[in-house]
């Protein structure tokens, strides 16, 4: 066998672990449910299409801004407190968004703590509403910044510093030099962390429903809690599927040609760039204002509530809630970014359109809705078993509430935020080096292992943080997958929100964060070891 | 191969297979509100009761993906909504029950006997008595008139309760006059609709407006921790005639159409429906008792008593997608 055959192979099998609940969730297509249709077109849609317009539009850029602001200063500067920001600034990523999106409603909305204060001693009544489009846009920013913060630290620490040495010597600022040089060369990199921060906006619920800002996904779910229609649920989510699988394949087919490798062993040579005085002094600002309010602001609220409910709610059961989330978050990483890395060397070892559509359709998980992507998921594993339960005669599932299906399924959500850093991260790695390699005799598997994997070190560390803290976090696969008393941290988080008891919630979210962040601070922190 | 693996899969199932003694439950109320009752009903008769909960919609979806093979007896929800779409998707089978029949008041059970409200929530005003006097107060309907114009606070029409309590309209008035009232709502609003009741009430007490519409058991929660909150409870369409009242909504279980273990099934929800039940299975969440025979939580009884509106939960259920469309013509959000 070819390695040609060999990558197309290990391709589709991996892709097809996502095209299959896709591909249930498309069947809905066959059932048009053309009452529900109407009535969304006639007075859902409208509304939607703008305001998912504009959360888009402006997530998008907010966390552009923030990310790559952030990245490039603890990537490539040095200021006072860099060590500390390097990773302190990832710790959003560990609070669920939808917590942080109610804390932030007890603290500034109008009975909020903060705005009451405001207007029972200083007398202001007159506040910025929370509750609007700028608001769901400034806490969905603050909690989904993290996952360019680290795809474009990645790439800039890739970069090696050389490459502006070059620029500068060339004759360009330093401003200018990042605008033209080190900006364009991390594309990748900040485009792969946009687009998981932009197909987890879009296939949100939880964030936006506290905010009640309806967009493309609360129709959704409308369809299908509300008027009782999965099909016509499921005909959306394809809708909104597809829309992100033209969008990501645009855009990498618009950068196919260019190269962004860069010779990566120069990044230890070059000291970074020292920040003195007012620079200094704004880098300090910008990252600890950054900090306080997406992170340190909400996880004070999250332990002052757990605080309040600690002695009644918390038990021995909440080791084993740890355990399970732990385990299933760190099987789950392992696996995931396995199978992204051997999706990504895929496309390096063909790279034609065709296994660019794969690789693309293998990613989409992330695009759907969870809870839609867990019936796609779970329908055909129920078939599965209800054969085996037909030709042998069992007494019982066979598949159904197994750790394997739990896994799987993580995968087919997860993919993408493993396969984009990595992606970006091989992007970056020179043909001039396979080549090197293959001079030296050293191809296949062991050039992998050899050659590549050293130099994929960081964006591979920082596959396995971002899809840890994902997996710690998801709910609606969790929940319909886990076996019977198989609680987790993140299911004792739906138990009390559910009922709205979001001030007994704050206690599993505590454990969530404090549980989740303590390895992924670690990995986050060993990327930085060579830089 | 294919022949192999399915053997291999076939062996690895029958490790642990399922004992006989045991019910299983799939539950979207939450957790903590049910385990209490099944650990009780364990140590009582030592049948072990396995359970797992998620929201309605994914709970239902599995049911029905696994048909005939679904290891769950009993389906446990919250809203007559839920209930009647699980028994209009084949999901629950009748049961016929003496001790059920006795037990639960025609009005909470569903008329096709495949399923039975357990606990009744009641939903109800809550007013800001230093802004409003009781007798200002009247029902449901007349939140719609202009005297309330930015003195309405309302959760968001995506929660089922007010998807219920407006069904419960529909089915009253029809559709055109429950859309006027509901228009009346949204013109009122002193804000935008809230995530939840807690929210809407603490905007009361805050004077941001004067009344809002809310499950009694969140009111009950938050005058526990914030006992000085100016707020009051009142029970709205009890001087109207005809049959009118408290709105009400059950949180209600039924048998699955394919349940193994059915008999324990059936003996587990008439457990639940007895006085033995009744007060851990309501009394944890400040709800009401289902079963007319035993009293609410004294906490809860303080608030006072009620005539409830009489219509069958089911009708509700029936017409909430009726009901979701006309909130969104409305403009509730």
């Amino acid at each position: 066998m070819t390695f040609k055959a060999a990558s197309w192979l290990t391709a589709l099998a991996i892709a097809l672990i996502t095209a299959i609940p896709v591909a249930v969730v498309l069947l809905s297509l066959l059932h048009p449910d053309q009452a529900v249709w109407d009535h969304l077109w006639q007075y859902v849609l409208p509304e939607l299409l703008v305001n998912t317009f504009w959360l888009v539009l402006g997530v998008g850029l907010g966390v552009s801004l923030l990310g790559v602001s952030l990245a490039w200063l603890t990537a490539a500067c040095d200021y006072p407190g860099r060590r500390f920001f390097s990773w302190a600034l990832l710790l959003p990523l560990a609070l669920p968004a939808y917590v942080t999106a109610f804390v932030w409603l007890g603290l500034f909305d109008f009975t909020g703590t903060f705005t009451t204060f405001l207007r029972n001693h200083w007398g202001i009544a007159q506040v910025p509403q929370v509750r609007s489009r700028a608001g769901v846009i400034l806490v969905m920013t603050l909690a989904l910044y993290p996952y360019v913060y680290l795809t474009a630290r990645a790439a800039f620490q890739g970069q090696g510093r050389r490459l502006m040495e070059a620029a500068q010597s060339l004759g360009q600022g330093r401003m200018r030099a990042f605008f033209s040089v080190a900006l364009p060369m991390a594309r990748p990199g900040i485009m792969a962390g946009l687009m998981l921060a932009l197909m987890e906006t879009l296939a949100d619920f939880g964030t936006v429903a506290v905010f009640n800002y309806n967009t493309f996904t609360t129709a959704i779910y409308k369809s299908w809690f509300s008027l009782f229609s999965l099909p016509a649920a499921g005909q959306l989510a394809s809708f909104l599927a597809f829309f992100v699988f033209v969008a990501v394949l645009l855009e990498q087919q618009l950068r196919a040609r260019r190269s962004y490798a860069a010779s990566a062993k120069s990044a230890s040579s070059s000291p970074r760039i020292g920040l003195r005085g007012i620079p200094a002094g704004l880098a300090v600002f910008w990252s600890s204002l950054i900090f306080l309010i997406a992170f340190a602001l909400p996880f004070w609220q999250i332990l002052d509530w757990s605080a309040s409910v600690f002695e009644t709610d918390f038990d021995a059961r909440y080791i084993e809630f740890a355990w399970r989330s732990l385990l299933l978050a760190g099987l789950g990483a392992l696996l995931v970014a396995a199978l992204a890395l051997a999706l990504g060397y895929a496309q390096r070892l063909a790279r034609t359109t065709a296994m660019n559509v794969t690789a693309r359709l293998a990613t989409i998980g992330y695009a759907l809705p969870g809870a839609v992507l867990a019936v796609g998921i779970y329908i055909p594993v129920a078939w599965l078993d209800n054969q085996l339960i037909d030709t042998f005669a069992l007494d019982g599932q066979v598949l159904g509430g197994t750790l394997l299906v739990m896994l799987l399924a993580y995968c087919a959500r997860f993919l993408a935020v493993s396969h984009g850093p990595i992606e970006s991260g091989l992007g970056r790695i020179g043909r001039s080096i396979d080549e090197a390699a293959l001079s030296l005799g050293v191809t296949g598997a062991k050039r992998l292992w050899r050659v590549h994997l050293p130099m994929l070190r960081v964006p591979l560390l920082t596959a396995l943080a971002l899809t840890f803290v994902d997996i710690m976090k998801e709910l609606p696969i969790t929940l319909m997958t886990r076996p019977f008393g198989w609680d987790t941290l993140a299911v004792r988080v739906f138990e009390m929100t559910s009922e709205g008891e979001w001030e007994r919630a704050a206690l599993p979210a505590a454990a969530i964060a404090i549980v989740g962040l303590l390895p992924v601070v670690y990995l986050i922190r060993k990327t930085d070891a060579h830089a | 191969m294919m022949k192999t693996a399915l053997l291999v899969l076939a062996l690895l199932a029958q490790i642990g297979a399922a004992s006989a003694a045991e019910v299983v439950v799939y539950s979207a109320r939450n957790e903590q509100l049910i385990k209490p009752l099944f650990d009780a009903y364990t140590r009582q008769t030592g049948v072990a009761v396995k359970f797992v909960t998620d929201k309605e919609g994914p709970l239902m979806a599995r049911l029905k993906a696994e048909g005939r093979n679904t290891p769950a007896d009993l389906f446990m929800t919250v809203d007559a909504g839920n209930l009647w779409q699980a028994a209009e998707e084949g999901l629950l089978k009748p049961v016929e029950s003496k001790a059920m029949k006795a037990n639960i008041p025609a009005h909470l059970r569903d008329p096709g006997n495949e399923w039975f409200g357990l606990s009744v929530r009641a939903r109800t005003l809550v007013y800001n008595p230093n802004r409003v006097k009781p007798g200002e107060l009247a029902s449901y309907e007349d939140l719609a008139s202009p005297k309330w114009k930015k003195r309405l606070c309302l959760r968001t029409s995506k929660k089922v309760y007010n998807q219920s309590l407006v069904a419960t309209l529909i089915g009253e008035y029809g559709e055109d006059k429950a859309e006027a009232m509901v228009k009346g709502w949204v013109a009122n609003l002193a804000a935008e609709p809230f995530p939840d009741d807690t929210k809407a009430m603490e905007a009361v007490a805050a004077g941001l407006c004067d009344v809002t519409v809310v499950n009694t058991y969140y009111y009950g929660r938050l005058m526990e921790k914030k006992p000085n909150l100016p707020l009051a409870i009142f029970w709205p369409n009890q001087a109207l005639k005809g049959n009118t009242g408290v709105h009400v909504n059950v949180s209600g279980a039924g048998v699955t159409r394919h349940a193994k273990h059915a008999a324990d099934a059936v003996k587990l929800l008439e457990w639940l429906s007895s006085d033995k039940a009744q007060n851990l299975y309501a009394d944890v969440n400040m709800e009401y008792p289902a079963n007319p025979k035993v009293k609410p939580d004294p906490a809860v009884a303080a608030w006072g008593s009620f005539k409830p509106n009489l219509i069958n939960v089911a009708e509700a259920g029936r017409l909430q997608a009726k009901a979701v469309m006309l909130m969104d013509r409305a403009g509730y959000k």
